[in-house]
């Protein structure tokens, strides 16, 4: 099949970038839509251009690596990531307008590539246990109902990719965040950090510029991994309460 | 006090304000569409008019009135600091290509809802509001009671076909504001569970439908009758 792809480039974060229309005539439905990039790259290469640049890992799913903005559509129309999208998706001789993710927070490194470290903050500021050292304890040791294990399990599925900002008109990673303040706060491990977690995560999201939810739901659309609104809802309760009710000061540290 | 200021300029307590300060409104809303109802009651607007004295006069009312108007000053100044915060949010490039088919559409347009609410509010204060504080109007007396005609300057502003017009745009916009507004109060507020989002959800598009409907049928009836 023939693709004509409209791609971003851009040279570094300090330039400006523009789109770029490429031909791709030998796609074969059965690609990923990664391999139709990687065909791309080859020839470019070969003509001695500048390949595109984009954020990929495992290939299967499960890294949140592959930010490619599609059609109007984080990791394109289907729900799944970019690495699990088919050209077969595509109608031949379609044109597909390809953009990196678009968020303060994530600044375009080059062309479709976008730094995503604000995720990793985020996550350093709270997205933790703090367990005990010594003996191994018994697997299974803690009884957890298994609606309650299901549903954090649920909420720890999410890949840290970076749809639901980019699909969010707003720019928000609530969804995100709230996975992971969820994983957590539903589980016994979780309690001792309970508080201090969602206040340290929300004031880090916040921190890195990320906008507010407005309860459009676009995230939960566009989700690969299927994370629900209602974490969100969760991650606000436990913020209101825990700003309502935790020690003051507890965030600065010893020595005062 | 320094978490109170820090839990109501954080993205979340931005939304919290939102939330509370519409719900309320909702509730204000409420009161005032009974009390609308009455221009509706065959009886040369006296239930109306004795209604508008009372709302005017009683000292409680007063007082849930002021927090009333300063509900409104903070749903729509904090409306404009989330606005802005959230443009900002998506950095100085946006998207070229946007799908409109993961959210509804009145999510995605509250702020230009809010604004054309805020034009009619606008409008709607000066006329009957300001005229009922400030302005020079007839008066009617009822038993020993001297009260301000304000039926009859309601009536007049709904012969002009314009104002009906305004009335029914304005009252289109509630309904969609709402209709994605009051539930997503109730999220905002962290209040989502299985068992009570049916009923929520359900209560929510009932009363955006409802409640602008019978406001928008006041001015229809009286231009007509
Ligand atoms: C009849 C009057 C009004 C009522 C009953 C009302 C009610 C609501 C409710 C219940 C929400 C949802 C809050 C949430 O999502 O947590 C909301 C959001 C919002 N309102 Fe209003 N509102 C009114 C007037 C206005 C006006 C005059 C403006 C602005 C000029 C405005 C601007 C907004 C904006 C921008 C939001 C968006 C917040 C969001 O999407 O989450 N509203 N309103
Ligand atoms: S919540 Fe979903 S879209 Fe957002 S980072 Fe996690 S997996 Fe990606
Ligand atoms: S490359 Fe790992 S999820 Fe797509």
């Amino acid at each position: 099949m023939k693709i004509k792809l409209k791609v971003w480039r851009q040279k570094n974060k300090d330039t400006k970038g523009a789109f770029k229309t490429y031909n791709v005539d030998h796609a074969s439905p059965d690609m990923s839509f990664l391999e139709m990039i990687d065909v791309l790259n080859t020839e470019l290469i070969k003509k001695g251009e500048e390949s595109i640049a984009f954020d990929h890992d495992c290939r299967e799913g499960i890294c949140g690596m592959c930010s490619l903005y599609i059609n109007g559509h984080p990791h394109g129309p289907l729900q799944t990531t970019t690495c699990q999208l088919h050209m077969r998706t595509f109608k031949d001789g379609e044109t597909i307008t390809v953009e990196p993710w678009r968020a303060k927070a994530f600044p375009v490194i080059k062309d479709l590539v976008v730094d995503r470290s604000a995720f990793d903050r985020i996550q350093q500021a709270g997205g933790y246990v703090n367990v005990n050292t010594g003996g191994v304890p018994d697997a299974n040791e803690i009884p957890i109902p298994k609606r309650v294990a299901e549903e954090a399990f649920d909420a720890a599925t999410c890949i840290g990719c970076g749809a639901c900002v980019a699909a969010c008109k707003n720019a928000s990673a609530m969804l995100f965040v709230s996975a992971k303040v969820s994983q957590f706060a539903l589980l016994p491990q979780g309690q001792v950090e309970r508080k201090e977690r969602a206040e340290k995560m929300v004031a880090q999201m916040d921190a890195e510029g990320f906008g507010s939810c407005t309860n459009t739901y676009a995230c939960e659309a566009e989700c690969p991994k299927g994370i629900k609104v209602a974490n969100i809802a969760r991650m606000n309760r436990e913020y209101l309460g825990a700003m309502m009710t935790s020690y003051e000061g507890s965030t600065g540290g010893g020595g005062e | 006090m320094k978490w109170l200021i820090d839990l109501f300029s954080s993205s979340i307590g931005r939304k919290v304000v939102m939330a509370l300060t519409g719900l309320f409104i909702i509730l204000f809303l409420t009161v005032h569409l009974i009390g609308n109802l009455q221009l509706l009651k065959d009886d040369g607007g006296e239930a109306f008019n004795v209604y508008a004295y009372f709302m005017t006069h009683n000292p409680l009312i007063k007082m849930v009135s002021y927090v009333n108007y300063a509900f409104f000053l903070f749903h729509i100044g904090w409306a404009l600091l989330l606005t802005i915060k959230n443009r900002q949010a998506r950095g100085t490039e946006g998207y070229a290509v946007t799908s409109s088919k993961s959210s509804i559409w009145s999510a995605r347009n509250m702020g230009i809802l809010g604004t054309i609410i805020l034009v009619f509010l606008v409008i709607h204060m000066k006329d009957f509001w300001g005229q009922m504080h400030f302005g020079e109007m007839p008066t009617k007396t009822y038993g020993d009671h001297e009260v301000k005609d304000l039926f009859t300057v309601v009536g007049s502003a709904f012969t002009q076909w314009w104002y009906v017009a305004l009335y029914c745009i304005s009252m289109v916009a509630i309904a969609f504001h709402l209709w994605h507004g009051f539930a997503s109060a109730f999220q905002t507020l962290g209040l989502n569970h299985m068992k009570y989002n049916p009923v929520i959800s359900f209560v929510g598009k009932a009363f955006s439908i409802v409640i602008p409907a019978l406001f928008a049928l006041i001015p229809i009836v009286m231009f007509f009758v």
